[in-house]
């Protein structure tokens, strides 16, 4: 299965965010396409960015490497990258990898939309 | 001997392929169904791992996966043809630095993600290429068909 990609804006709290919701397999070869939409809203001043994790069947490092790039991205910016995700088999990649720490990491968009923290 | 033995050309689009016979037949070789994520996934970053090495050595030759079903385990070597790369990559997995970008760290977070995933793996390399060795208990008597 291919990846796929669509973003929404939805106003929380703290202001708009950009939702990214990806579905599909994220790896070696269709990792490079969320880098270059996660560059693309950077670029055009999103700086606060939510990716729902919750259609993705599939998670490698090379995603994570393309997250991790996200979130130095909208550092700099000042901005925040969160991500929702449920499903115990993409968590534990965070987990070994130790980015649990590095991400916020929520259960719904919902829940990521209105943090502020 | 190997139960199926895989060549691809070092492209990126052929590592889904490589992660799906990887499934296929530690399924078939009694692998624990909880185990099969683990074993697509370890594959997987074994394989692009390889691709990323033949491509940035502009080595055209196959990356080879070797699947082979024994008595009790199921073991998956693949193996690049890019001499001493698993040696200087396998140290680096303990300074494994995740913020950085590019190539190098990708490969890093990759073994990094094997040896978080695998309990029995062995990364070994000489003059003639790296191997990735990696294998799980198997019962065969339980195998699906």
């Amino acid at each position: 299965m291919d990846l796929s990609l669509s973003t929404r804006t939805v106003t929380g709290r703290g202001g708009d965010r950009t939702v990214v919701e990806v579905g599909g397999e994220i790896d070696v070869y269709t990792a490079p396409k969320l880098r270059e939409q996660l560059v693309e809203l950077v670029n055009d001043g999103s700086y606060h960015l939510v990716v729902d994790m919750e259609g993705v069947d599939f998670l490698d490092s090379t995603g994570l490497g393309v997250l991790v790039g996200g979130l130095k991205r909208v550092r700099a910016h000042e901005g925040s990258l969160r991500l929702v995700c449920n499903q115990e088999r993409i968590l534990k990649i965070f987990r070994i990898t130790g980015l649990t720490k590095v991400f916020p990491i929520h259960n719904t968009v919902e829940e990521a939309v209105e943090a502020t923290d | 001997m190997a139960t199926v033995e895989l060549r691809f050309s070092a492209q990126p689009e052929h590592v889904r392929t490589a992660r799906l016979v990887a499934a296929a037949v530690a399924r078939r070789a009694g692998v624990d169904e909880a185990a099969l994520d683990e074993v697509r996934l370890a594959v997987g970053e074994a394989c692009s791992r390889a691709v990323g090495l033949h491509r940035s050595h502009g080595i055209v030759a196959p990356v080879r996966v070797v699947l082979t079903e024994e008595e009790k385990a199921f073991s998956i070597e693949v193996g690049d043809e890019v001499p001493g790369a698993g040696r200087g990559a396998a140290a680096g997995v303990e300074g494994a630095e995740p913020e950085a970008e590019g190539e190098g760290a990708d490969d890093q977070m990759g073994l990094a993600v094997i040896s978080g995933l695998v309990d029995d793996v062995e990364v070994s390399s000489d003059e003639d290429g790296g191997v990735i060795r990696m294998s799980w208990p198997a019962n065969p008597a339980s195998a699906g068909s």
